[in-house]
């Protein structure tokens, strides 16, 4: 069978292998399966349980999102015309990972474009160094509106300048300038505070967002919600190129106001003209403020300050003394400097003069410490614990009815009455109050005032704060603390000072436009009345237009008076605008009263060591479109000489009168 | 059992001759003179490296996108015809040679540290024309077949105390100068081949036992004991690389974030893989054609790829295991052992690195890493492998038992 010689083993001696080698090698084998099996567990959880999570994790690494502005939506007015829309413009960016790689070809790309903008090359060097810094994936932004001519250039010599892009990006816009500044407000990028601020939940970091008035109120509608361009980044968090579709963004809802375009325009052309009348006449009048609202709905048709700017100043860092400059803070008295960024109507602090009076009548009548036929007033001047308290021009009106003593303003009538209210406790504040003066009227605009009716609790208060100031201070009590009061008791005088729309009583133009709306209603309504909430927000609409919301903004209470006092004095403030002797009665002149019957009150402020503060208050009648009109210019004089005119510029627009303007003589309060 | 199987049993290397003139074709399919399954997942896992650095490597010199792929296909291909050659050749002769072998890998290393270049920061290799010679690598084949003629020669000896450490100390010489490269995980790789060298031989329990607790000793006092008195026997960052995988971090500036990252590329790989394979592509795994060329296979083909390269290998090592215990002298089931060490441990501590759960050394993946010195080494440590089987094969014939080629 074998043919051949079974060969010689070829190594010698041989060793053989000893049984112990299988136990030995069944061993290693244990321990490969073992190795084998740990890896195939350990591969298992990794790629199969927990795969989606280092999945996510893979992606968070490449991925880097840049988010792309979305359009702020507009504001219109109430007939839907624009008071604050958006501009395109192109951002000159640069994209670092796209210029040259060579240090002399990126200077020749800073130092071209450097002319395109007029810009210095080092200027663009820093920036691209900065942006470069925060992130390598991201296009740094050079200029943000660079004009069509510079935009064309980049454009069409676009080989020249490697790494050079152009980003749309929406800039808020003013067709009206600086019309209704202070209401509509203005945008900026969103600060450190307000990322924490509970409004602006969910915001990114660098977002415009609303800084002041509607903007800021309605900033969420109107916000919209950004785009993101997604960028695929390698581990150095260098770009790659790679296609990633872009999200988009959503604009923001454009929000219509109550505001009408035409009654603005005009109402602050007429408040210019009254502070300018004031100025000729030698007064140094150079604020002042206006509201003109429905009084059955509370819906602001116009409201305005003077002086007022343009809100595109904001599109650019202002320093802090220019800020301040705006918004009259660091300055002793806000209400007297220019500070054209306070918003007068709202946040205005100011006394009312005679303007308050049917207030007063309102609250004695209620109080039933008062009938409307008695007659008081007699004299010049009426002499309460030996303080004398006369009449303005130390006129004299005899002892006349409430009719009358609206009708021409009396001081003394007044007077007395909080004379007399006094004894019954806090009859005047009560209707104060009740009607919307010294109270926040939940107007949706921010910093609103609350303001201050003067009564007892509010001295004590006072003497506290002072008192405490001066321990505090012992050394220098009236440098440090001011003079925040002199320590007092409450004082019939005081009382008899606020009836008159005097004194320590501190409310804005909208609080009492909020006050007389409140009477108006009551008075068309057979004494059932409601406190209406002043607003400016009517509907949130789709950028296409479509309704999203309805704004509702219902009465806050209702308030009860009697019809028959409501009429008496209704009756009073007619006479003063339409009778002969009646204090606005002259400017009124020509004016069809049947048609659109006016009910007005003059008021004239005496503010310590300042000229006289101009005041008028009054609704003109409409079966469909009634009107409450406030304006008041400080140091301009008696209601009759400067606010009563522009009311009436005011009422003439709003029915479609012819416009004139007449300086009232009425020397009375 | 026929004439022609007796024939090709004694001598594979005229076994072609002899086959042409009275071999059947079924029979030379049969006694192939290589382990065939050893082979075939050679070949495979020279596949999967071809096609994992292909779109690795691709975007690493834009000029020539298969500069890494068609180095790393000659290494395999010269590797593999190593393989075959060496198979033939009568690994028994080596035994003779084991000391010379010795002092030559004694004296490359040496040469490393004189000529050689440094490459992150450790000197590992000598710059010759169209190759760097990473001596560590050869290193490791030269240190197997030394220890296994070493211990083989000394066999009287086996149970004597004194044989163990001397054994276990030409080990450690070697393992030493590789540890100084600086190259802490071929010194791994080298004490884990003498450790089973030792085992395979077949001394006794007592003193593995003895060489295991001194083992662990030494760790705790290289990485705990003497960090913690101030003495640092590593440098400090090799110690944080070999204890990070213990709490990992993504911080870039530790030495866990490359495991890290590791981790979340294979993991994101999932079931079947993402063939753009973003994590790695994008560079957030380092080192991703050569040591950590496991993430790239996680992460481009998901659990399937992975496991699929883990089988090949799983299949490599039970050959391995298999020729050793058919062995016909003790020298080769040694041998065998070291080589079956030498695979085993890498491949354990480089996947392991990669999913987080080994320390994080040097440690190429056999095969499929990139590197030429890598890839020769193993495939001649193969050879030897194939070498064994094959004279294996031809005793059992001769002892009238067939050896079924599975």
């Amino acid at each position: 069978m074998i043919s051949r010689q079974a060969p010689r083993p070829p190594d010698s001696p041989r060793i053989f292998v000893p049984p112990a080698l299988a136990l030995r090698a069944a061993i290693l084998g244990a321990l490969a399966v073992v190795l084998f099996g740990v890896l195939l567990f350990r591969l298992w959880y990794l790629q199969i349980l927990s795969g989606n999570q280092y999945l996510q994790q893979a992606n968070a690494n490449r991925l880097r999102e840049v988010p792309t502005p979305a359009p702020r939506g507009e504001i219109v007015d109430r007939e839907g015309r624009a008071l604050v829309e958006n501009r395109v413009a192109n951002a000159v960016q640069i994209a670092p990972s796209e210029l040259p790689q060579t240090a002399a070809g990126r200077e020749q790309v800073y130092r071209g474009l450097a002319r395109v903008l007029h810009m210095r090359a080092g200027h663009i060097r820093e920036l691209v160094g900065k942006g470069y810094d925060e992130a390598h994936y991201a296009p740094v932004t050079i200029k943000t509106d660079a004009g069509p001519g510079a935009l064309t250039l980049l454009a069409e010599r676009q080989s020249e300048f490697p790494g050079v892009i152009q980003q749309p990006v929406w800039l808020r816009s003013y067709p009206f300038g600086d019309m209704a500044a202070q209401v509509l407000g203005y945008v900026g990028q969103i600060d450190e505070a307000e990322l924490a601020r509970r409004g602006f939940r969910g915001v990114l970091p660098g977002t415009i967002v609303g800084q002041a008035g509607l903007e800021y109120y309605y900033d969420s509608y109107l916000r919209g919600r950004p785009g993101a361009q997604k960028y695929e980044v390698n581990a150095a968090g260098e770009a790659e190129p790679a296609a990633i579709a872009p999200t988009p963004s959503v604009a923001g809802s454009n929000l219509k106001v109550s505001l009408s375009l035409g009654l603005q325009r005009s109402a602050e052309q007429a408040l210019l003209e009254g502070i300018d009348h004031a100025r000729a006449a030698g007064k140094p009048a150079s604020t002042g403020a206006f509201v003109a609202m429905d009084p059955l709905t509370g819906e602001l048709l116009a409201i305005g300050s003077y002086p007022s700017l343009n809100p595109s100043i904001f599109a650019k860092p202002r320093t802090k003394a220019e800020y301040k400059a705006l918004t009259g803070q660091g300055t002793s008295e806000a209400g007297e400097e220019p500070a054209p960024l306070t918003d007068r109507a709202t946040e205005g602090l100011y006394p009312t003069g005679s303007t308050f009076k049917p207030i007063t009548a309102m609250a004695a009548l209620e109080a039933g410490i008062l009938t409307p036929q008695e007659t008081l007033g007699a004299g010049t001047c009426i002499t309460v614990s030996a303080e004398k308290f006369c009449n303005a021009g130390k006129q004299e009106f005899g002892n006349v009815g409430l009719v009358e003593a609206l009708k021409v303003s009396s001081d003394t009538y007044f007077f007395t009455v909080g004379e007399r209210a006094n004894a019954y406790g806090d009859v005047i504040q009560n209707m104060a109050h009740k009607l919307g003066v010294g109270r926040p009227t939940e107007v949706d605009l921010p910093n609103e005032i609350e303001g201050e009716v003067p009564d007892a609790r509010w001295r004590q208060e006072m003497n506290h704060r002072q008192e405490r100031c001066e321990r505090e201070h012992p050394r220098d009590p009236k440098g440090k603390c001011g003079y925040v009061s002199e320590i007092k008791q409450w004082s019939v005088g005081e009382n008899m000072d606020l009836a008159v729309g005097q004194g320590a009583l501190q409310t804005s133009p909208l609080q009492m436009a909020t006050a007389y709306s409140t009477l108006v209603n009551a008075y068309l309504n057979n004494g059932n009345g409601w406190k209406v909430t002043p607003h400016l927000g009517l509907e949130v609409d789709a950028p296409n237009g479509a309704l999203l919301q309805r704004l509702s903004y219902p009465p806050q209470y209702k308030v009860h008076l009697n019809p028959y006092d409501l009429g008496v004095v209704f009756e009073g403030i007619h006479k003063a605008a339409s009778e002969a002797g009646g204090t606005s009665a002259p400017v009124w002149a020509g004016w069809n009263q049947e048609a659109h019957p006016v009910y007005g009150k003059t008021g004239t402020a005496e503010v310590a060591g300042k000229v006289e503060q101009s005041w008028y208050m009054c609704y003109v009648a409409d079966p469909t479109r009634p009107i409450v009109i406030a304006v008041t210019i400080p140091q301009g004089g008696f209601g009759a000489e400067a606010a009563a005119p522009v009311a009436r510029l005011i009422a003439s627009s709003w029915f479609g009168a012819p416009k004139r303007f007449i300086a009232g003589s009425s020397k009375t309060n | 059992m026929s004439v022609s199987a007796i024939n090709q049993g004694t001598a594979p290397s005229v076994m072609a001759s002899n086959e042409a003139v009275d071999g059947g074709v079924s029979a030379r399919v049969l006694r192939a003179p290589v382990d065939p399954l050893l082979t075939l997942g050679v070949i495979g896992l020279g596949v999967c490296s071809i096609m994992t650095l292909h779109s690795v490597t691709r975007g690493f010199i834009p000029s020539s996108p298969n500069y890494y792929v068609d180095r790393q296909a000659a290494y395999l291909i010269v590797g593999l015809i190593a393989m075959l050659v060496l198979a033939g050749f009568d690994y028994t002769l080596l035994r003779r040679i084991g000391r010379p072998l010795y002092v030559a890998m004694l004296i490359s290393l040496l040469a490393v540290r004189v000529l050689g270049h440094a490459s992150n920061g450790s000197q590992r290799a000598i710059q010759f024309p169209f190759f760097a010679f990473q001596a560590s690598e050869l290193g490791k084949v030269l240190l197997v077949v030394a220890l296994s003629g070493f211990i083989v020669d000394r066999f009287r000896r086996i149970r004597e105390r004194s044989n163990t450490a001397q054994v276990m100390l030409v080990g450690l010489v070697a393992a030493m100068l590789v540890i100084v490269q600086p190259d802490v995980g071929s010194g791994l790789v080298y004490l884990a081949i003498t450790f089973t060298v030792v085992f395979v031989a077949g001394v006794p329990g007592r003193h593995l036992a003895t060489l295991a607790a001194v083992g662990v000793a030494a760790v705790g006092l290289v990485l705990v004991a003497a960090p913690a008195m101030g003495v640092h026997l590593l440098k400090p960052y090799q110690e944080q690389r070999l204890t990070s995988f213990l709490h990992p971090s993504t911080d870039p500036q530790k030495q866990g974030y490359q495991q890290e990252e590791s981790k979340i590329a294979i993991g994101s790989g999932q079931k079947t893989g993402d063939v753009s394979a973003p994590q790695t592509t994008l560079d957030f795994v380092p080192e991703d054609d050569t040591d950590f060329v496991f993430a790239a296979v996680g992460e481009r083909y998901g659990f399937v790829g992975a496991a699929l390269v883990l089988s090949l290998y799983a299949l490599v090592i039970w050959r391995v295991l298999r020729i050793m215990t058919l062995a016909k002298d003790l020298f080769g089931a040694v041998l065998s052992g070291g080589v079956l060490a030498m695979l085993l441990f890498q491949v354990f501590i480089n996947v392991g690195m990669a999913i987080g759960i080994s320390p994080i050394t040097g440690i190429t993946l056999p095969l499929m890493s990139y590197g030429g010195s890598s890839v020769l080494a193993t495939l001649l440590a193969l050879g030897l492998v194939q070498s064994i089987y094959a004279r294996a094969r031809a005793t059992h014939a001769l002892k009238g038992r067939d050896l079924a080629v599975i």
